[in-house]
């Protein structure tokens, strides 16, 4: 399938390795990615509370942007990305008049949004397009013996009813569901629908560092070999932040953190190398030695 | 009679004891609530059970707790819901405490240690402006409806409960608390408008404390959405007021606005000092210096390099993108649209405000002087 793509700001910045890797694993799940090379920040939350009409005008142009393509829907690799960009769709679809004044500013660059984009994440996207069995099928190197913590971020559960999580779309489980159909095992900890602290790192430091230790702490307690994120700002916070959480917190961590495309490369039978783990800040030791493990173990 | 399985957290700090779970079942129709249920057992079975209650309508806020790890009223969650939403299908509905706070006996926690507490610091009345007319008030209609949202607050405590800042960090003002002080920012009548932005500004752990992560939001059961008032609150203080806080907070989202004026994506490796004050602002190095370890890490593992990090590679492509976020900053009047006024388009005409587009312009308080005309940057 065809999808109009906003890889976001981060994953072009400070995580290259998640854009790298949703590149690698595309091809191998037959989805086509056009990217939006002119669309730009969807504000993470932080413009809208500058100037929700700036926020919301920023977004517009990238649906824009993406309902010009010839993309089957939208599709973004960022937790925060999705909630703050639905939050923005909400709005525009819900008010004619609000989206033709804000589509009166777009004019100037010859765009126009149009109400009812779909917009998923990757994970949604996996589920609910490609399919779980579909996925399944692709397998090479099922994530046996591989124990993986779910880190959702914020903005991809909730609000609930604004991402339109229901009994009929349990967005809130897929992460768990994902894991398991790739054949790793889910490991529930308390941290899973926690905030990493990364919207307050620079406004206080200490809170924010607190809540990753905390999270990285449970997990480790839980015996997670690993965490997995929708979202590249917790990885900021989760990984790039570590070694200062764990300073804060008095406790040594060391637990690795894979983006979402890196734990679906890996099943379909990538090495770590190309998914780019040599990035990450804490090495995710555990992860390559299951991998070498692995590939050992079919080679004999 | 359907029946229904129930596990309660039990605790009695007085006994010295540990908390422990305990099960029952009670024969109810699923529509009734989990308050009647508990009430149910409390009266037939034991007599010891601890937990708050009054209106038993959803109105006095008194019977907050945790059902299935989510906060809400006892008494506004039917049995037959609950059930369903049991952990891992399992039926059985789970009730604890609220967290945040103290629990003082099984489902009843110490409201006063903290949500009260915390509600005196944002003055929560009125201040009158003088002088007091001879009659009554008289206001726009929009300036109230625009603090219809927090007014709604039964002062229930589940958003305090879950507010996953005030976990990490127990002087945090709280979210019932910011939506409260949204209630009088925005209310014309009163004198303080500006000194209550300042304060709650200037409070370290005040507007700027929230992390963002909107479980207040999904807590509430009166659809408060505090985080949404704070919000407005960051609003009206950072660019309508340009208050600098204690926390960075107002430079941090002009230096990140800015940034994507300036280059489209975000230049992480300039948003950081910007938020402190430019690179070369003695604000700045102290954060710069404890950072280096990060940036040094990200640099060894190639996470960015110096030309990436430097040069904004991307900034070419967004010629066209400084127009617009000037367009639309220097509006007279900064404009945002909350849906819980004006609802959707699909259900009830939009016009609930009665002035035209579904617009509420945020200059509704006449507070506001000539230098909130939204010059932002
Ligand atoms: S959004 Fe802010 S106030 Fe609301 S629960 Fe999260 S941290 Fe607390
Ligand atoms: S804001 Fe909502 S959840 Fe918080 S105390 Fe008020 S009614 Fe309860
Ligand atoms: S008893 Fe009054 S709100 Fe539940």
């Amino acid at each position: 399938m065809k999808v109009a793509y906003w890889p976001g700001c981060v994953s072009r910045g400070f995580t290259p390795e998640l854009h790298g890797s949703m590149a690698a694993v595309a091809p191998l799940l037959g989805i086509e990615l056009i990217e939006l090379d002119r669309a730009a920040c969807c504000g993470a939350g932080v413009i809208a509370e500058h100037n929700q009409e700036l926020a919301d005008t920023l977004n517009a142009r990238t649906f824009a942007l993406a309902q010009q393509t010839d993309g089957e829907l939208m599709m973004n690799i960022c937790s925060t990305c999705q909630g703050a960009q639905t939050e923005c769709q909400t709005r525009l679809d819900a008010n004619a008049d609000y989206r033709a004044q804000i589509n009166r500013s777009l004019a100037t660059q010859e765009l126009s949004y149009e109400a009812g984009l779909t917009n998923k994440n990757f994970l949604w996207l996996l589920v609910e397009e490609v399919g779980l069995d579909a996925l399944q099928a692709k397998v090479r190197r099922p994530l046996r013996n591989l124990r993986v913590g779910p880190f959702y971020g914020c903005y991809i559960v909730r609000p609930m009813d604004q991402l339109a999580i229901d009994d009929e779309h349990p967005r809130h489980r897929y992460l768990h569901w994902l894991i398991e159909a790739l054949g790793g095992t889910v490991i529930d900890y308390a941290g899973v629908y926690k905030c990493c602290g990364f919207p307050i790192i620079t406004m206080n430091r200490e809170a924010s560092l607190k809540q990753a230790a905390r999270h990285l702490g449970d997990a480790i307690d839980a015996e997670a070999d690993c965490l997995v994120t929708p979202c590249p700002l917790c990885h900021l916070n989760l990984d790039l932040q570590q070694p200062l959480a764990a300073k804060l917190a008095g406790r040594r961590l060391g637990m690795p953190v894979l983006h979402l495309p890196q734990l679906v490369g890996l099943a379909l039978g990538l090495e770590p190398r190309q998914l780019s783990m040599d990035k990450h800040i804490v090495r995710p030791s555990s992860v390559i030695d299951w991998s070498a493990a692995v590939v050992a173990a079919s080679a004999a | 009679m359907p029946e229904y399985a129930l596990r309660l957290r039990r605790y009695d700090p007085q006994s010295g004891q540990g908390a422990y779970w305990e099960q029952f079942t009670v024969e109810l129709d699923g529509h009734r609530s989990v308050l009647d249920a508990i009430l149910k057992q409390r009266a037939e079975r034991d007599g010891t059970i601890g937990i708050r209650c009054s209106c038993r309508s959803a109105i006095c806020g008194s019977c907050g707790v945790r059902i299935n790890d989510k906060p809400g009223l006892a008494c506004h969650t039917h049995l037959d819901r609950a059930a369903q939403a049991g952990r891992e299908g399992s039926q059985v509905i789970v009730v604890e405490p609220m967290g945040n706070m103290p629990v003082i006996k099984d489902l009843i926690v110490d409201m006063d240690a903290v949500h009260w507490k915390k509600i005196q610091r944002v003055t929560p009345w009125l201040i009158n402006k003088q002088p007091i007319p001879e009659r009554e008030y008289v206001v726009p209609k929009e300036s109230m409806l625009d603090i219809t949202q927090s007014m709604a607050c039964i002062q229930c405590g589940a958003c305090v409960s879950d507010c996953l800042s005030l976990e990490v960090d127990p002087l945090f003002i709280g979210p019932a608390q910011l939506a409260k002080a949204y209630r009088f920012v925005g209310d014309p009548r009163d004198a303080q408008h500006e000194q209550r932005l300042r304060e709650l500004a200037e409070d370290p752990h005040g507007i700027y404390d929230c992390t963002h992560c909107w479980a207040c939001i999904d807590a509430c059961p009166k659809g408060v959405a505090p985080m949404s008032q704070i919000m407005r609150l960051r609003r009206l203080a950072g660019s309508d007021h340009q208050i600098e806080d204690a926390n960075n907070g107002h430079r941090h989202e002009l230096a990140f606005t800015n940034n994507i004026a300036r280059n489209g994506l975000l230049a992480e490796a300039d948003v950081l000092p910007d938020s402190y004050g430019g690179k070369l602002h003695p604000r700045a190095i102290g954060v710069l210096l404890a950072s280096l370890p990060v940036i040094l890490r990200a640099l060894v593992r190639r996470k960015v390099t110096l030309r990436s990090a430097l040069l904004h590679p991307h900034r070419g492509r967004f010629k066209d993108l400084s127009g617009l976020f000037d367009q639309i900053e220097r509006r007279a009047e900064r404009r945002e649209l909350n849906l819980y006024i004006t609802g959707y388009d699909s259900a009830e005409p939009a016009q609930v405000a009665g002035n035209g587009p579904a617009m509420v312009a945020t200059g509704a308080s006449p507070t506001r002087g000539a230098a909130d005309e939204g010059e932002g940057r």
